[in-house]
């Protein structure tokens, strides 16, 4: 039996009637993994709530298509800071991404190194629990600290805590110019070194990555159009020592972000699909320890994106580097295992939102 | 304000829970001379005061655990303190408690520039952080006014803010790994020096639990290299309205400032009696700063001063030089301390979306007439974090309860616009009994769910952030 519900009401009662394992989906872009049970899509419980631009707030219902918010925000010439990652290309998945599931994914983009995650961005939200239960969390302003903030919690619990009805979140304006520097890196520690040399200045850098595959590195700045010539310019001096520098402006700025936003250089690839986040000066020890068939590092080095062999155990051979490491495309778990004392936590905090074990068993812990 | 009746079966133990202390900790780490536990009855909230059983003041993490073992077997509740800043209560001890106080904690574990964090323990204070990196151009974000004073310990237990953290977020946003010792002696590292950490996001929930969860003994820290250079801009109105409608054009016109901070007439009145500041006599005045090189200034400031401009100001005051700035920042810092001459007076810190803000201010002036107490505003304005300090005489008898009642309507007149109790100071024992005004009975069972798996035996802060009868039975299970 497959759900459709059309308001968070229906929702709670199709949570409470059942003792099926229910599968939750948003626009199912995002499922890299087959979960077991009834399918429960929130697709139909959409629509933007509230929207004030001049306070940067949006409230929206959890099925909205991530188009429509986008579109709305653009109007406006606002945008998702946090940049969600979008895996439909990657991982051949059809429909329209929810603003649910991006916050249920905490898909954070390349901007996460400057401007926060997605579950930065989330101000409140709006779920039914395993046993139906409808609840609500932090609100729609920007400053929350009434009680726990259950709102970080729900953030990249991937349904498995409870089903996201509702969310608000921040918003930040569009930036009136983008430029980025572009230069050639070898390897994954030069390309780090030129990174973190960026990441370690004044110039407030929203984006840094390094393409292997083109072998390319790339430093973004967004603002102003005066204080991006004036932050180019002054970044371009600092690593010219790395080699020659080219600046990409605007359009061709902008599309080299949109590449790593889909992974495009790690599509139509074979090969199981890793994400490893570790501290950035790590990010070429992993390499190393993994010899991927082909990565992107964003974040300064510290989230690399890779394709391995089929059946590659990568935990095992991140061996004692500090960090952790997501399956999206393999057989092995798709989340690290936790230490034992806080497996009892998670576990624990797991049969108090789901006692009746029914929410994506199996996909997180 | 009311607190559970301590309980007569734990105040018996304390000779007993007090030698099984001294028995595994240096003898200075345990206090019960009443003398000098004196200094731990209150916090900055300092009309309830308690003397607690006792303090316990470890020196590491393992004394933190062995001491919480010890509680946790005798059934003790208690109560995680770091520096006693905090406005809401959150360190009040009870009769039958005692303290447990991070201050001997206070090294830098770890500098790593490269990576952009340190890694501290939690008794050291805000503004020492930065202090440790500063030398080398970094600085740590969130920065509360109690900075001087207050541990990234009572930090982390609160979620605090800060003038600043309209662009770098609060401490949730700049926190990434914690160590975690919860009220079984069970120590717990959650995240890292990683941008993320794994699985179910144990960390945002530790943060703003109001030591409710565990004692956060160390935490790693996202440092941000210094900006070049930061000015302010002074600007007066001759409305709220006015001011309230600049601020939501500056935001949409892309600029980003740093802070925007708002003072109402009361307020100004005050402040400028105290600090002699120079502001001029207007309804309201903005102060925003931004950041960056000399010329980014400029450009920002010209964007700000011409969106000001539309709205017929009746003062813009922009700042050339680092003199300049401290003057215009200077009748703001003051701003608490100014209405400290006139009276005793309450801080609250209701958040309410930005556009409701004239409404707010207004519903706020009729209600100090009604019940006869002044009140002065200060205002993070572009996140909403409004702070109306209201004026009382605590040495006449019934003025403080009525404050508290003037507070508490104003705290429900946030959450009926759309915004919440507290957006920094944290409920502790100041906002708990508004909790249901803001959430419904199902909403705070979903987080009381999150202490019953951490502190089964609810002796961590007990009576705080829940209505009293909620948590209730929760609380006397042991007894």
């Amino acid at each position: 039996m497959d759900y459709q519900p059309t308001s968070e009401a229906e929702l709670s009662e199709i949570v409470k009637a059942t003792t099926n394992p229910l599968a939750i989906v948003g626009g199912g872009t995002r499922r890299a993994r087959p979960v077991k049970g009834d399918m429960v899509s929130t697709a139909g419980i959409s629509g933007i709530v509230d929207y004030e631009p001049g306070a940067l707030t949006m409230v929206a219902r959890a099925g909205t298509p991530l188009f429509e918010i986008e579109a709305t925000l653009a109007k406006e010439n606002q945008q998702l800071a946090f940049e969600p990652l979008s895996l439909a290309g990657i991982l051949g998945s059809s429909g329209h991404s929810t603003i649910g599931g991006v916050f249920a994914a905490n898909a954070s983009g390349s901007r996460r190194i400057q401007a926060g995650a997605a579950r930065d961005f989330l101000l409140g939200v709006r779920f039914v629990d395993g046993a139906g239960k409808i609840v609500k969390n932090g609100g729609r302003v920007m400053k929350n600290v009434t009680g726990y903030d259950l709102v970080k919690l729900l953030a990249g619990s991937w349904g498995t805590l409870g089903i996201l009805s509702e969310v608000s979140f921040k918003v930040l304006p569009i930036s009136d110019v983008s430029a980025t520097l572009s230069m050639k890196a070898d390897d994954p520690k030069t390309a780090i070194d030129i990174m973190t040399t960026c990441m370690n200045t004044a110039f407030d850098v929203t984006g840094a990555a390094y393409d292997a595959v083109a072998g390319c590195v790339y430093i973004r700045i967004e603002g102003f159009e005066k204080s991006v010539a004036y932050r180019s310019g002054a970044l371009q001096q600092i690593v010219s020592k790395f080699g020659a520098v080219d600046i990409l402006e605007m359009t061709a700025s902008r599309a080299v972000w949109t590449q790593i936003q889909n992974l495009s250089m790690l599509q139509n690839r074979d090969g199981d699909l890793w994400r490893v986040s570790v501290k950035p000066t790590d990010g070429a020890n992993v390499v190393h320890a993994i010899s991927p068939d082909a990565y992107v590092m964003d974040w300064s080095g510290g989230s690399i994106w890779m394709r391995v062999s089929k059946g590659m155990d990568v935990r095992g051979a991140l061996g004692s580097i500090a960090g952790h490491a997501t399956c999206y495309v393999g057989d092995a778990a798709m989340f690290h295992p936790e230490p034992e004392n806080v497996r009892v936590l998670t576990d624990a905090i797991r049969r108090k939102y789901d006692p009746k074990a029914i929410l994506n068993q199996g996909l997180m812990g | 304000m009311e607190m559970p009746i301590p309980s007569d079966f734990r105040i018996a133990r304390k000779s007993e829970l007090m030698s099984r202390l001294r028995a595994v900790l240096p003898p200075e780490c345990v206090i019960d001379d009443p003398m000098e536990t004196r200094a731990y009855e209150c916090d900055a909230l300092s009309a309830y005061r308690c003397a607690p059983l006792g303090v316990v003041l470890p020196y590491t993490t393992e004394q933190v655990a062995t001491a919480l073992k010890i509680c946790f077997e005798m059934d003790i509740p208690v109560v995680p303190r770091g520096a006693g800043t905090s406005l809401a209560g959150g360190s009040l001890p009870t009769a039958d408690s005692i303290i447990l106080g991070v201050a001997r904690m206070n090294d830098v574990l770890e500098t790593d520039y490269a990576n952009r964090f340190v890694r501290v323990q939690t008794g050291r204070t805000n503004l020492s952080v930065t202090g440790a990196v500063e030398a080398d151009g970094y600085f740590y974000a969130p920065d509360p006014s109690s900075q001087l004073a207050c541990a990234i310990a009572g930090n982390i237990a609160m979620n605090s803010g800060g003038a600043h953290c309209l662009k770098y977020g609060v401490t949730s946003n700049n926190l990434l790994g914690v160590r975690l010792v919860t009220m079984q002696g069970e120590i717990v590292d959650i995240g890292g020096a990683q941008l993320d950490a794994a699985g179910m996001d144990l960390l945002g929930v530790i943060c703003g639990s109001e030591g409710q969860l565990g004692v956060v003994t160390e935490a790693t820290l996202r440092i941000l290299h210094k900006p070049e250079g930061a000015l302010p801009v002074l600007i007066g109105f001759d409305s709220n309205e006015v001011a309230g409608a600049c601020v939501s054009d500056i935001i949409r016109a892309g600029v980003l400032p740093v802070a925007i901070e708002f003072m109402d007439r009361p307020c100004i009145r005050a402040t400028e009696e105290f600090a002699k500041a120079g502001y001029p006599d207007c309804e309201a005045l903005l102060i925003i700063e931004v950041e960056g090189s000399p010329l980014e200034i400029e450009e920002q400031l010209e964007k700000i001063m011409s969106i000001a401009a539309a709205h017929d100001p009746v003062e813009v005051r922009r700042a050339n030089d680092s003199d300049e700035a401290a003057r215009i920042w200077l009748g703001r810092k003051s701003a608490f301390g100014a209405m400290g001459q006139i009276n005793d007076y309450m801080c609250l810190d209701g958040t309410i979306p930005v556009s409701k803000l004239p409404y707010v201010l207004r519903r706020i002036g009729e209600m100090s007439q009604q019940f006869g107490l002044g009140v002065g505003n200060v205002f993070h304005a572009g996140d909403g974090n409004m702070h109306p300090l209201i004026l009382y005489n605590a040495n006449e008898p019934g003025q403080l309860e009525l404050c508290e009642q003037f507070g508490a309507e104003i705290l429900k007149l946030c959450v009926e616009v759309g915004g919440c109790l507290t957006g920094e100071h944290g409920v502790g024992i100041e906002k708990r009994d508004l909790m249901d005004h803001q959430f419904a009975p199902d909403d705070l069972e979903a987080q009381m769910a999150i202490k019953d798996v951490f502190d089964p035996k609810w002796l961590l802060n007990p009576a705080k952030v829940f209505p009293l009868a909620a948590s209730e039975r929760r609380r006397d299970q042991g007894l």
